[in-house]
């Protein structure tokens, strides 16, 4: 095992991608990522990686270089945030069509307007629809691990898909806590070298990225999109099991606390689920049966997962941190209660968005939720409801 | 041409290898045809020259027809013929 180090989340994301180094690493700096590649760029002036690290001007070009770095065969790491992300939206789309297996670190921000740079998830769920897989990350140690693992399933040969890998803007991105880190050579032969499919600049096999593609086979490609996706969910699934066997620790395409014999539960992601956790431990003290599920894998939707581990239960609350604006509910919500519907016992399921722009949530407001869920009477019928707001 | 399913085709729309663009018939876009008439050709290879389909046909220094099958009908040879020896027509979509 490696060092036991204090990181905070960017730099515990820094250090993953020491580790991996990268052949490329192409970004622009936008708050509250900022330090992350920061410390990269140290890593990189002091010749500690082997990276090309390209300091481009906008995130535009930040994602077109990793597409292009990507398409010529080699490792690539990039990371943004918010409005950054958005600037990129064209080519994130085009990342994951050519099937290019970038890591990306976005550490969710609210996106403008009024201008705001603290944390929810507007900004990864504005590109939840892009082929990308999607993780999401509760603490500096989590988003450590998950960036090697994000090679491992973005890279399998019957997955070759980008992954982003989602931590809360400030909350975690600059919350210093506990890392327990591997050796470097521990990484090296875990994530394995890349291999290289389809590269742009062997000479030998020479390969066309991006031709036009019309009504005769766009809609084929698409579909094999679609499969990709599909075989992502199982090599997600072995992937952090395996890993979690290789060094002790404990990870899956979601985590379940307290949830076996619960009745009332909580689906949440991220740093939330931490504050939750809390709660839960005081309200089971007290004797109460409740319980917490909390989603790495946002992308592929793990649906059939989803449904196993809330069937049997009396009513959900769902902690969406953006909102949808004019869908039923939140884009966690709308996945969850849609997952439940084949269910022939339904339980009740209920939405709080929660923590836009930054907004606190605290334990009092957690347990109100839990509160509500345990004092209903009939089953509870799908409203969504704003939490901690003022006015309401 | 029948056309493959998802599973039998490169991911991602890639093409596997070079120098395929004469398996690309562009003369289905034509809806102008350019008539060649070999009175007036002087054999200045004018047309050879632009044409961006390179279906000017060509022996022995002479030009000697146009190749339908990547003709796209783009009308440039006609255009830049100094002798006035093509004409475009209308292509007669519904005797192909
Ligand atoms: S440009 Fe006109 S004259 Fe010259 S070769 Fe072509 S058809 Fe003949
Ligand atoms: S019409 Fe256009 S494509 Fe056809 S022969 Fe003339 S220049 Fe070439």
């Amino acid at each position: 095992m490696g060092k036991t180090l204090a990181l905070a989340g960017n730099f515990a994301a820094a250090y993953a991608s020491k580790q991996i180094n990268p052949q490329v690493v192409a970004a622009y700096p936008i708050t509250p990522q900022t330090t992350m590649m920061e410390k990269f760029s140290e890593y990189v002036a002091n010749g500690e990686v082997d990276t090309e690290l390209v300091c481009v001007e906008s995130e535009h070009s930040a994602m077109s270089a990793c597409v292009g770095a990507a398409a010529a065969g080699g490792r690539v790491i990039t990371s943004t945030a918010a409005n950054g992300l958005a600037l990129m939206f064209e080519v994130v789309y085009i990342a994951s069509s050519l099937r290019l297996p970038i890591t990306m670190c976005v550490m969710n921000r609210a996106l403008s307007g009024p201008i705001n740079i603290h944390g929810d998830h507007s900004d990864a769920m504005g590109v939840r629809d892009s082929g990308w897989i999607q993780i999401f990350n509760e603490n500096p140690q989590e988003v450590y691990d998950t960036m090697f693992q994000a090679c491992k399933i973005g890279e399998h040969k019957d997955v070759r898909l980008p992954v982003m890998v989602n931590l809360d803007g400030f909350i975690t991105s600059h919350k210093i806590e506990r890392v327990d880190t591997l050796d470097d050579k521990q990484v090296t032969d875990y994530i394995g070298p890349f291999e290289t499919m389809y590269s742009l600049i062997d000479t030998d096999n020479p390969v066309t990225y991006g031709p036009l593609d019309l009504f005769d086979y766009y809609f084929e490609h698409k579909r094999q999109q679609v499969e990709a996706m599909k075989h992502a969910l199982p090599v997600a699934k072995s992937v952090m099991r395996d890993y979690s066997k290789q060094f002790d620790r404990d990870y899956d395409i979601m985590e379940d606390y307290y949830l076996d014999d619960a009745d009332y539960a909580i689906v949440t992601m991220s740093s939330t689920a931490g504050t939750t956790k809390f709660v839960v431990d005081k309200l089971r003290a007290e004797g109460k049966k409740v319980g917490l599920l909390k989603l790495r894998l946002f992308r592929p939707f793990p649906a059939e997962e989803v449904r196993e581990k809330l069937a049997g239960l009396k009513q959900i609350a769902v902690l969406d941190r953006s909102d949808s604006f004019g869908a039923f509910g939140g884009p966690l919500f709308t996945e969850v209660r849609n997952a439940l519907y084949e269910l022939d016992e339904r339980p009740g399921v209920v939405d709080y968005v929660f923590g836009l722009g930054g907004r606190d949530i605290n334990a009092e407001q957690i347990t109100s939720v839990y509160e509500r869920l345990m004092s209903a009477t009939e089953r509870l019928a799908g409203d969504v409801n704003y939490l901690g707001v003022r006015g309401e | 041409m029948t056309l493959k399913g998802w599973n039998e085709v490169p991911m991602a729309g890639l093409v596997l290898d070079a120098g395929n663009a004469a398996e690309y018939h562009t003369g289905d876009w034509r809806t102008e045809r350019p008539v060649w008439d070999e009175e007036k050709c002087k054999h200045c290879m004018q047309c050879w020259i632009t044409c961006p389909d390179t279906a000017i046909q060509v022996k022995d220094k002479k030009m000697i027809g146009i190749d339908f099958d990547y003709c796209k009908g783009c009308g440039i040879c006609a255009d830049e013929c100094p002798f006035d020896a093509i004409d475009m027509i209308e292509e007669d979509l519904e005797a192909e």
